[in-house]
């Protein structure tokens, strides 16, 4: 019975659970029927208890419903959060099982309500059972009518079938009809047309199996009752199967634009304040759209993380390249050709290559965009990173600045690499090379 | 006004305007255009020198353009123009007949002085655009001398040192200086490697991977 905790019952105003329907033992009186199915349909449970009893007393059928209801009828926090998802993709399948699921319990009830009559068994059905459906029914209406905002489709249809002479067991399919999404009136004034249908097509019927207790009309009078039935249930069951769908595409099309809007809202607009606001700086301005148009792009793209935990060489370096510029407001282009898995040597380049762009940033910055190169071969993986500063003498950095020997020179030999430092005094700029050969990796 | 006459073919009009300041003095805009039909007619009407071409445009972008003027398009060049990191769009633009490819987000006088080159008959390589086709062409074992195709499926190593400091952010001129040969000679490697992308039939290039797309 995975249908009656169909995952649509997640409803709009309401927490899931609550929406589920479910037995409640630890509230309920014996089995916690009516109190699940009450907190189900947002209705008094005293008032199904009432249906219950009154059902019994008619001629047994109530208890035979709330057996059912019993066994059919999950318990309380039964289903773990994480079926949901698996209930998510049988759901279509679910639509069409609890359907039949619907129409079997229907004939059952209409098949047990024969049985018991045909037994001959106490209480004239002909005083009960109009009494019973016009009490059952006119409460539930009124209460609904009079502002509980609740879920006017799912009661409109349990309004239909208690008043249909049915038992409440035969709610069990019915968490699928909910959010049917309809105004008020239209729900109000289906309710109307539906109970007078039914109550007027009981009447008849007792009326005419009264008189004419033969039992070929009795047969005759269950056909009466089950084209009744028909004629009452297959517009709802159409109407809702059909709105149901229809909703649920309209529920996951605006569940995607609230995610599109949730990210350009977190990112893009945030990013757009951001430049207004420092629209006297140009180079944090363009520091800004850079990073914009790159977080933005890597959204775009869809690109997962890679899910093994792996650091690769091109995402690594991508990385402190985004770091570095935007803490320093320096354009670093990064262009790699080929990747491989880092290990603890490749590690190390990338932290090298990261020194490097932080120096590349921070003594030439102001001589435009900084360029990464890096090239993953079957032999080697080499990393430039070029700056068009003015340039600097290796030979000329005081000892006392670790920067560049210890963190860039020490650190690729340590990790049996090396590293260069090519300058070009005089405005040619600098380029840092780092090389690492792969056979050599630890 | 002298320098290239320019066409700028780009569906954005924020952007067009923006480029046609920034080329404003440099070159010679002689009109733009922001479908793929108008651009054709265009080209067809003015005979521009360059074509500056969106690669992302509705109806086919700048390769379909491509593909309806190449054909008749006599001494006009083709620089493609793009926001896109996706290699295979780039590369298709270049297959297709550009001369060469720059990000949206060069300058007005970088862009200006591609121009020139393309105007002048050479391949302008971006760094980005140096690494997708070092990636393109990286794996390509050593072809059988024999083979007539084999030269268009690799690079020499000269050509892929020549890409590789392009990559590196080199200019021309550096690159020359760097190397040891003059700046003629890198452009010759250069345009090369151009007529290889687009007459190679190598897999890579005809159907390039999503896989080995550069981020």
């Amino acid at each position: 019975m995975s249908d009656v905790a169909h995952p649509l019952t997640g409803g709009r105003n309401a927490p899931a659970l609550r929406r589920d329907l479910r037995r409640d033992p630890e509230h309920g009186m014996i089995a916690g029927v009516c109190e699940g199915i009450g907190r189900r349909l947002d209705i008094d449970p005293l008032l199904l208890r009432i249906v219950f009893g009154a059902t019994t007393f008619a001629s047994g059928l109530g208890v035979a419903a709330y057996l059912l209801a019993w066994w059919l009828l999950p318990v309380e926090g039964a289903q773990p959060a994480a079926a949901a998802a698996a209930a998510e993709q049988r759901s279509s399948r679910n639509r069409r099982a609890a359907l039949e699921v619907g129409i079997g319990v229907g004939c059952l009830v209409v098949s047990i309500l024969l049985t018991f009559r045909e037994l001959g068994l106490p209480f004239s059905d002909a005083l009960t059972w109009p009494l019973v459906l016009v009490a059952a029914g006119g409460a539930l209406i009124w209460r609904q009518s009079v502002g509980r905002p609740g879920t006017p489709g799912a009661t409109a249809v349990a309004t239909a079938v208690a008043t249909a002479g049915a038992t409440p067991g035969a709610l069990a399919p019915l968490p699928l009809f909910e959010d049917q999404g309809d105004s008020r009136p239209a729900v109000i004034s289906r309710i109307g047309i539906g109970v007078t249908l039914v109550i007027t097509a009981a009447i008849v019927f007792l009326q005419i199996s009264g008189a004419l207790a033969a039992a070929s009309d009795v047969a005759l009078a269950a056909l009466v009752v089950a084209i009744a039935l028909v004629v009452i249930f297959a517009p709802f069951f159409v109407r809702l199967l059909t709105s149901l769908s229809i909703e649920r595409a309209e529920r996951i099309r605006s569940q995607e634009r609230a995610e599109v809007a949730a990210h350009l809202h977190d990112s893009v607009l945030q990013t757009l304040a951001l430049m207004q606001k420092r629209a006297d700086d140009p180079r944090e301005v363009a520091a800004l759209a850079r990073r914009q148009e790159r977080e933005l792009r890597t959204w775009l793209s869809g690109a997962p993380a890679r899910a093994d935990g792996e650091r690769w060489l091109a995402p690594a370096l991508q990385a402190a390249a985004d770091e570095i510029e935007q803490a320093h407001g320096v354009a670093i282009d990064v262009v790699a050709v080929g990747d491989a898995a880092l290990d603890r040597d490749g590690e190390a380049l990338v932290a090298a290559a990261r020194e490097a762009m932080l120096n590349a940033a921070k003594f030439a910055g102001d001589a435009g965009a900084v360029a990464v190169y890096a090239e993953a071969g079957a032999e080697r993986l080499e990393v430039f990173v070029r700056d068009r500063g003015p340039g600097f003498d290796p030979a000329a950095v005081p000892a006392d600045r670790r920067g560049v020997r210890e963190s860039i020179v020490g650190r690729m030999e340590r990790h049996g690499g090396r590293a260069a430092i090519n300058a070009a005094p005089g405005g040619g700029g600098t380029e840092v090379e780092l090389v690492l050969e792969r056979g050599e990796a630890s | 006004m002298t320098g290239p006459r320019v066409v700028l073919v780009d569906d954005h009009a924020l952007f067009r305007a923006g480029v046609r300041s920034e080329l404003d003095g440099l070159v010679d805009v002689v009109g733009d255009a922001a479908t793929v039909a108008d651009a054709v007619a265009l080209i067809r009407e003015l005979a521009p020198d360059v074509v500056l071409l969106d690669v992302h445009m509705p109806d086919g972008g700048g390769l379909e353009v491509l593909r309806q003027v190449a054909a008749d398009a006599g001494a006009t060049q083709f620089l493609a123009l793009s926001v896109s990191d996706a290699a295979e769009d780039v590369i298709a633009v270049i297959r297709a007949g550009a001369r060469g490819y720059v990000t949206k987000t060069i300058s007005g006088t970088d862009l200006a002085d591609a121009v020139r080159r393309v105007h002048g008959g050479d391949a302008v390589f971006s760094p980005r655009l140096a690494g997708f086709v070092l990636d393109a062409f990286a794996g390509a074992g050593p072809a059988a001398a024999s083979e007539r195709d084999a030269d268009l499926d690799q690079l020499t190593p000269r050509e892929r040192e020549v890409l590789q400091h392009i990559a590196r952010g080199y200019m021309y001129k550096e690159i020359a200086q760097r190397l040891g040969i003059s700046a003629k000679t890198v452009e010759a490697h250069v345009s090369a490697v151009l007529r290889k992308l687009q007459l190679s039939s190598r897999h890579e290039l005809s159907r390039w991977a999503a896989a080995r797309r550069i981020g």
